[in-house]
């Protein structure tokens, strides 16, 4: 398999605030997504040959997307794979391009989460079933029992395991102050994040992202043509996907301790870059932070950290701003808030900005390679994607 | 011979002190819990019942209440299922009485006694309602009943027995009506509850030519803890010596339920050579002479009325028990969305109702809920039924959500891993908070998830092991 390296360029992308936009309907945020991308890749919406569209709640055929842009008859598919649907969206593109069928294509993901009463029209139930006898909770219970499972197996007692995720929570945060878009852009201090009112043990409400609507879209084409629209392009270097199919429900030999979706698609992804050792060659990361607990555990299954070190990493500072490996420079879905079929493409964003040296005050020093990831669903049931950039030589 | 070859009861881990009501309340009720119902606990009694009794040899299951979660549907069809009992059985609901019970273990003695049925499993649950501040709310209890009736290995022959019935409006509670009503307590308790108990005893000692002094306990039916020993005294019995304690202290008046249970009770404590007599009471009484054998002590090794007695949380928090019976109203919960599929819920019934996992012929993996390819080793279609319900396990980890609106918060979920294999992701009920955490031992309880378009919808939930 050549895999993907080298094949497909970003040359423009668009990414609207994220938040309570009570006045934004889902077809605004396509148009004001999708039009900031033209603009960036100077190109019009007739360019666009094919397009994905992602969302769960906002538009179920590509249809709307045709109809919020008026692109005229051209192929449109839309994607749904849940918290990973964003990224999906774009990987899809990505093999629209690779394969040789099309010039140009556009990858949107919108999300208007807003004007549902939870969020969500639909819970996470039913992996299994349609008898509804499954839980039907909030998906932070279903990272609680990574978080407890985490402490109990490294011997973590509540307070010590709270600070750390505290910790995680205040670097979001404090990035966050630098990004425009962002719903939130505040600090929090520890105190604060680790006497939050409790939503689902061990998670507090400050462990946890907020819902917001935001939707953000991406140009691609083969690197030839990018080369003659722009110098700053941005090259896909490799991308990784993996569905969990309920072996951690139907396993007891699954810890709960990692996620093997994310393991999967980082190998992948990693295998398709030529990476071998991420803590070294990713400069800046952009990964699924819908709670505090996840980030911890991404750290350790995208192999920032070794298995059970994260805490230590995180003690050090590792993954603040100006460490070692930054995390989520942009606040990440703490600040974002989580639309989320949008969220992987406003990752891909942060990434595409900081590549380019674009990001603003919250720009690192280093960004040669970057790093997404998205993760969504519920425990053994995850599916999960991982994309890396890079800029051309 | 026919008669009682195992019994079993169950009673909510919750207690209502009675204070909590009005200030001159004594005592204490059993309480469902918000996930519990008549049927919920008709399950678990005839669990207690079967306990090292083969499932499969049961040729029946009668349901008992007065309190069936439905007008129209068959109990008994939910309770044998949960009670993992062969469908090619004898299923009936025994209603609309506080004497249903009593009518039920009747009617068993007489199938089997045709010899249209070889063991039939005799249910009896109430969960009944009293207008908040009542007297009966005062007196009510939650709690279930089971017996087994059989022609071998019987621990309690069925001697005689007598039946009355009398037609008068004492207590009643009409078709849409939530809460019981009754007529003033002299004209019922003369005329109804001593006069046509009174009246079948009598009948059944003279027809049968027994006399006070043959029995060694008593057992009836008592609107109240009063009337129980003035009726006794007005028979000839003495109430110290040879009366059943009637509980009322500790659990309450269980309805239908309640005779069954004070004989389980009573069960528990008789020596092969007693004579118990048993009496009902509901527009009418039914009355039975029953003799303990030497297998009674072959059946004890069950939680029982005893057991459950002893394994109890009491609360005083009235608020909360109009909130868990629907009495008061709560903050509606914004799910689940969408609607529950009949034709799903019927595909799955072996899966929720039996809670029947798979094992993989192949690898031995067992898999809940079952799959048509083993997670393990891949093969297709080559499972074997594996039954979970009656499996202890403990919990990996859990969660507890806080914000979700609930009849009980925090709501606790759990993955819980089964001794001899699978693993599971289930509610948690009857909990404690602090004492959930990874390693606790567990067992399975059959519980109410919801009620939505008039549709009960019933699912399995971990609970901590009852001790």
């Amino acid at each position: 398999m050549p895999g993907i390296k080298d094949r497909v360029a970003i040359v423009g992308m668009g990414c609207t605030k994220f938040g309570e936009l009570w006045d934004k309907s889902y077809k605004d945020l396509m148009v004001d997504a999708c039009y900031e991308a033209f603009e960036d890749a100077g190109i019009e919406p007739k360019d666009i040959q094919a397009a994905w569209y992602g969302s769960r709640e906002s538009g179920f055929t590509g249809s709307h997307l045709a109809n919020a842009l008026k692109l005229e008859y051209i192929p449109i598919t839309r994607v749904e794979n849940f918290c990973a649907g964003g990224t999906d969206t774009f990987r899809n593109a990505c093999y629209g391009v690779a394969s040789g069928v099309y010039d140009i294509a556009l990858a949107c993901g919108v999300e208007k989460l807003k004007d549902h009463l939870s969020g969500f029209s639909m819970y996470i139930t039913d992996p299994f079933d349609r008898s509804m006898v499954e839980w039907d909770l909030p998906p932070v219970s279903q990272f609680a029992q990574l978080a407890n499972r985490y402490f109990y197996h490294y011997g973590l007692s509540y307070e010590e395991g709270k600070r750390i995720l505290a910790k995680i929570a205040v670097k979001n945060h404090h990035n966050g102050t630098m990004s425009p878009k962002a719903q939130f852009q505040r600090e929090v201090t520890l105190e604060q994040v680790v006497n939050a009112p409790m939503i689902s043990y061990p998670l507090g409400l400050l462990d946890a992202c907020g819902l917001s609507d935001g939707g953000a879209a991406a140009i691609v084409t083969t690197p030839e043509i990018a080369s003659s629209m722009r110098k700053d392009y941005i090259l896909v270097k490799g991308l990784g996907m993996a569905n969990g199919g309920g072996q951690g429900k139907l396993q007891p030999e699954y810890d709960f301790i990692h996620i093997p979706e994310t393991v999967a698609a980082g190998k992948t992804a990693y295998q398709e870059a030529g990476i071998t050792n991420p803590r070294q060659e990713i400069d800046v990361a952009i990964v699924h932070d819908c709670f505090t607990i996840t980030e911890l555990l991404i750290y350790e299954d995208l192999g920032f950290s070794p298995r059970g070190k994260a805490p230590d990493d995180v003690e050090a500072g590792t993954f603040t701003l100006d460490g070692e490996l930054p995390v989520n420079t942009d606040g990440g879905l703490k600040c974002f808030g989580h639309p989320l079929s949008a969220s992987g493409l406003r990752m891909i964003y942060e990434i595409y900005k900081q590549l380019q040296g674009k990001a603003g005050a919250r720009q690192v020093k280093t960004a040669d390679i970057g790093l997404t990831h998205n993760v969504g669903g519920v425990c053994g049931y995850f599916n999960c994607a991982v994309a890396i950039f890079g800029r051309p030589d | 011979m026919v008669g009682i070859t195992s019994y079993g009861a169950y009673i909510p881990l919750f207690r209502l002190s009675r204070e909590a009501i009005a200030k001159a309340g004594r005592g204490e009720k059993a309480i469902c819990s918000f996930d519990e119902d008549s049927m919920t606990m008709a399950v678990a009694a005839a669990s207690d019942c079967l306990n090292g009794i083969d499932c499969r040899t049961v040729d029946g299951l009668y349901f008992a209440s007065t309190t069936s979660p439905y007008k129209e549907k068959l109990g008994a069809a939910t309770v044998a299922m949960a009670a993992d009992l062969r469908r090619d059985i004898i299923t009936a609901d025994f209603a609309n009485s506080l004497r249903a019970g009593t009518a039920a273990f009747k009617s068993a003695i007489d199938a089997v006694k045709a010899g249209s049925a070889k063991q039939v499993m005799v249910t009896a649950a109430d969960c009944r309602l009293g207008t908040p501040g009542s007297a009966f709310e005062q007196n009510c209890g939650d709690g279930a009943g089971a017996l087994l009736i059989g022609d071998t290995d019987v621990a309690v022959t069925v001697e005689a027995s007598y039946s009355v019935y009398n037609e008068m409006i004492d207590v009643w509670r009409a078709d849409g009506d939530t809460f019981i009503r009754s007529w003033e307590d002299r004209f019922t308790l003369t005329h109804g509850y001593l006069e046509v108990v009174g009246e079948a005893v009598s009948g059944l000692m003279q027809k049968f030519n027994f006399s006070p002094g043959d029995f060694a306990k008593v057992v009836f039916y008592s609107p109240d803890a009063r009337r129980y020993a003035e009726l006794a005294r007005s028979l000839g019995f003495d109430a110290k010596t040879q009366l059943q304690d009637s509980l009322f202290a500790v659990m309450g008046n269980t309805g239908a339920a309640y005779p069954i249970m004070l004989l389980v009770a009573a069960l528990e404590e008789a020596k092969a050579g007693d004579r118990i007599l048993l009496a009902s009471y509901g527009n009418g009484s039914d009355a039975f002479v029953l003799k303990v054998t030497e297998q009674i002590e072959e059946i004890r090794d069950r939680r029982g009325m005893k057991g459950h007695l002893a394994s109890k949380r009491l609360t005083t928090d009235y608020k909360k028990y109009l909130i868990w019976r629907g009495i008061l109203p709560q903050e509606t919960i914004p799910g689940p969305v969408g609607f529950l599929s009949a034709p799903a819920a019927w595909r799955e019934r072996e899966a929720n109702f039996r809670l029947h996992g798979v094992k993989c012929q192949v690898c031995g993996t067992v898999q809940f809920p079952p799959q048509r390819v083993c997670t393990k080793c891949h093969s297709k279609d080559q499972f074997e039924t594996y039954r979970l319900s009656d499996k202890k396990a403990r919990i990996f980890t859990f969660a507890m959500d806080y914000v979700s609106p609930a009849p009980e918060l925090p709501t606790v979920t759990t993955t819980i891993d089964f001794e001899g294999g699978g693993r599971m992701e289930c509610y948690m009920t009857d909990r404690e908070v602090e004492q959930v955490k990874p390693g606790l031992s567990v067992e399975m309880s059959f519980r109410k998830l919801f009620v939505k378009d008039g549709v009960h919808n019933y699912f399995w939930k971990s609970i901590p092991l009852r001790t």
